[in-house]
């Protein structure tokens, strides 16, 4: 018996989606093939991982991952020329988080100012994320859209909730959106639909499935991009084949493994590395599940992840 | 693959006698095909013939020990590509490799031993240690190899040395630990193949590439040792990926026997964070044994929570028995709080109330393993199924203060709980777990 390489080969493919301006805009998707398995079909891009930034200071990030911006971090700009400047980073993904009612209630005109500041102090592609209240990223990313017109920015996230006026957004304003809906595969073929119906062009979508963190419910992440990429590429299901988005660092940053002091926990090893460690391998688990443009925090795991994804190509 | 019941007949005498309590030699065929016969009842069958439908019926990925004893992992029988379609079986080992040179291999061996966590209510330790012969000499490998043993009685041993002198030695050393022998390549497979049979130990076949790979476990089989364990080379994640799916692949899609065998992989790197992410690619794509250099604390809690998260089952989430857990030793007077039975939530709540060494009861209620939130959206953490639940629990003759203190999440719930449960004081706790120790503390 003499081995034959046994290769699949698919009739859908993923999107490609560009984004930013310039020369330093970038290309996510057009994979023929699953994640990493070139053996048997294209995989013209590499996941894009973009550092995030918040429009306020970083008071609910734990101290190992705040400490690492604590001088940049009071002034979004300078944050985001350090993100550039220092750390190399491809995409910039600014989190709108006081514009939350419980976060300072900051209005979208203040918000829109933010991301004019940003948008003029960096030439490195612009994610735009609302703060995840339903009512308010409907008004505040309007006004983002609007703030960021011609950039061809991510703008984020349409949910099912409140995506109608987001979407007209970023349509208006020739923007790519992520749509987000809960771990659940169905729910997310559906917002798809949904957008696509009003007229949002597919090859500028961006799917969020729902990210969570290692050891809290990441197999359930993992499956369901599993499963979308699958019926992306074995069923040629048009509604499936957008890139995957995985907000990463947001959901990682925030659990136990990642807080919790040595003295507390003295099996756990490590806190430095403990957190870097937790948000490396769950970046790892999103990129080998399908995912192709990722936000994250700390530095040294987003180097780490880096080089992983150099190794996987 | 299975044969068909045609092709398992054409394997039969084909005289129709009966003796299998079948009418025909067909009939008994298309039993067997089903998989509701066993060959042995037909007497007169060839030894050839129930080799081959033993071969046939034998599982696509071969299963078998790694290590001894009740901490023995089993590895292989996996048979699905994809987590989604059915539970991965066999949870990936972690070993860790020490050179035979190295000084810190006995503190290496000790933080092996030591290494075992609890995590959601699972026991999870380095599973193995691999010994490299380094030196070139067979006493000192003999000796490195037995110090190992000693001071890590219940890890697997993996004998990391391609020289047949030298694992001779090391394997009569600690034969009864059946340790792995890695091992086998082209120039040495005879005799490799030779010790490992001698001592019925599983051997790992290294070759470049899965068709030289191939070959060399046909070859290795040849010499009669079954228990492989394939190393095909890999080294980048790229490599590890693409040979890690081409090897399941052939083995379930296109039952190609000499690649049905569990997989190792080596992914040592100078940076441990580095390292721990290419192990995390082995453990999701497919390895049955990964090899690491150092086993921090934080590395292997990241390295275990990845593979418990990537092998549980995908249909059932992992829960815990409906029940009021007593934590501590809860008197009248200690709080009474409720959360769902997902492994997860309790195991998570129940060590945040230890911590808080306030005495304690926690009703746990069945919620088909759902967290909070989730059982709460479902409507399986709803304030008529809470109330009932406290009610047949009998919990109200245990304590003196009918007071119940809810997950902050389900705050909402609060109100309308108090109108279903008479008599009962509702008392909405944090939202956070973390946030309990503080919170008990306070109330005391
Ligand atoms: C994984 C997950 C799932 C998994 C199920 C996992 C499971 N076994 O429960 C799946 C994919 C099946 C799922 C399904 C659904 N989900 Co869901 N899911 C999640 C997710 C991502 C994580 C849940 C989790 O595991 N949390 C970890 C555990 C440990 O948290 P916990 O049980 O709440 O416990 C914490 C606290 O509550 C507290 N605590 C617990 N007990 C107690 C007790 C006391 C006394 C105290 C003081 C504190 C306390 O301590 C714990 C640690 O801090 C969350 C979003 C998120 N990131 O939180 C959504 C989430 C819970 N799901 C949600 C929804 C809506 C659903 C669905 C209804 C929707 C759908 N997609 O169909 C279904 C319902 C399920 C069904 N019909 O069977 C929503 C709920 C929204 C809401 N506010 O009601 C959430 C919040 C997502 C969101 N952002 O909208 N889900
Ligand atoms: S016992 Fe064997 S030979 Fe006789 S009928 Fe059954 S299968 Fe045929």
């Amino acid at each position: 018996m003499s081995f034959v390489v046994p290769k699949e080969s698919f009739n859908g493919k993923v999107l490609s989606v560009d984004f930013g301006a310039g020369d330093k805009s970038l290309v996510i998707g057009g994979d023929s093939a699953l994640p990493f398995l070139a053996f048997e079909g294209e995989i013209p891009n590499k996941p894009v991982i973009a550092h995030e930034i918040q429009d306020c200071a970083p008071d609910d990030w734990p101290e190992t991952v705040r400490n690492e911006y604590k001088d940049v971090s009071g002034d979004p700009v300078t944050w985001a020329k350090h993100c550039q400047d220092q750390l190399n980073a491809k995409a910039i993904a600014l989190r709108l988080v006081s514009t939350h009612p419980d976060r300072g209630d900051r209005s979208a005109e203040e918000a829109s100012q933010t991301i004019k500041d940003v948008l003029a102090a960096v030439n490195i592609p612009l994610i735009i994320l609302g703060s995840n209240h339903i009512e308010k990223d409907a008004s505040v990313l309007v006004s983002a859209a609007e703030a960021a017109s011609g950039q061809n920015c991510v703008i984020g996230k349409a949910q099912e909730g409140n995506y109608k006026t987001i979407v007209a957004a970023a349509l208006a304003h020739n923007h790519k959106l992520i749509a987000m809906s809960e771990l659940d595969i169905n729910l997310a073929k559906q917002l798809n639909i949904l957008i696509t119906q009003m007229g949002f062009d597919k090859e500028k979508l961006i799917t969020d499935p729902m990210c969570s963190a290692l050891g809290y419910g990441l197999e359930y992440t993992y499956s369901v991009m599993e499963r979308i990429r699958l019926a992306g590429l074995a069923q040629n299901d048009p509604t499936m084949q957008p890139p995957i988005f995985g907000d990463v660092g947001m959901y990682v940053w925030k659990v136990k493994e990642t807080v919790a002091e040595e003295n507390e926990v003295p099996d756990w090893g490590t806190l430095a590395e403990r957190g870097v460690a937790w948000e490396t391998l769950t970046a790892t688990s999103m990129i080998l599940s399908g995912t192709n443009l990722l936000v994250m925090r700390h530095p040294r795991a987003i180097e780490n992840i880096e080089k992983t994804v150099d190794e996987l190509v | 693959m299975a044969l068909t019941g045609v092709q398992i007949f054409k394997l039969l005498p084909k005289t129709n006698c009966k003796k299998c309590g079948f009418p025909t030699c067909l009939a008994f065929a298309m039993k067997l095909a089903q998989g509701g016969a066993d060959i042995s009842a037909c007497p007169d069958v060839s030894e050839e013939a129930k080799a081959t439908l033993g071969e046939a019926s034998a599982p696509p990925i071969r299963s078998f020990n790694l290590g001894t004893g009740d901490k023995a992992v089993k590895m292989g029988a996996e048979t699905v590509m994809f987590r989604h379609e059915k539970k991965f079986v066999n949870p990936c080992a972690v070993a860790v490799n020490v050179k035979d040179t190295d000084d810190n291999l006995a503190a290496t061996a000790e933080a092996v031993a030591q290494s075992e966590i609890d995590r959601v209510g699972q026991k999870l330790r380095v599973d193995a240690i691999s010994i490299e012969c380094a030196s070139g000499d067979s006493a000192t490998y003999e000796a490195a190899v037995k110090s190992v043993a000693e001071k890590a009685p219940d890890a697997a041993l993996i004998l990391n040395c391609k020289d047949a002198a030298a694992v001779e030695a090391a394997v009569k050393a600690v034969a009864d630990r059946k340790p792995l022998i890695n091992g086998a390549t082209d120039e040495n497979a005879e005799a490799m193949a030779a010790i490992a049979k001698a001592h019925a130990c599983p051997l790992v076949a290294s070759a470049d590439g899965l068709e030289a790979l191939s070959t060399l476990t046909e070859k290795i089989k040849g010499f009669g040792v079954e228990d492989i364990v394939l190393d095909s080379g890999a080294k980048s994640a790229k490599e590890i990926i693409e040979h890690n799916t081409q090897i399941r692949r052939a083995a379930l899609k296109k039952s190609f026997k000499p690649l049905g065998y569990p997989v190792i992989n080596n992914v040592i790197r100078d940076d441990s964070i580095l390292e721990a992410s290419i192990a995390s690619v082995a453990i999701a794509k497919y390895a049955s044994i990964v090899v690491i250099s150092s086993i921090e604390k934080w590395k292997t809690l990241a390295l275990f929570t990845q593979r418990q998260n990537i092998y549980t089952d995908p249909q059932v989430p992992m829960q815990v028995e409906q029940k009021i857990y007593e934590i501590g030793e809860p008197t009248a007077d200690s709080p009474f709080m409720i959360t769902t039975n997902f492994s997860l939530t309790y195991f998570i709540v129940s060590g945040e109330v230890e911590n808080s060494k306030v005495p304690s009861f926690l009703a746990v209620m069945d919620c088909e393993g759902l967290s909070v939130l989730t059982a709460w959206a479902a409507g399986k953490f709803t304030a008529a199924k809470i109330a009932a639940f406290i009610q047949e629990s009998g919990i109200a003759d245990k304590i003196s203060t009918k007071e119940l203190i809810l997950p902050g999440q389900v705050a909402i719930l609060s109100g309308a709980l108090e109108d279903k449960l008479e008599g009962w004081k509702i008392t909405v706790g944090p939202r956070e777990a973390n946030a309990i120790p503080t919170y008990l503390k306070g109330r005391a």
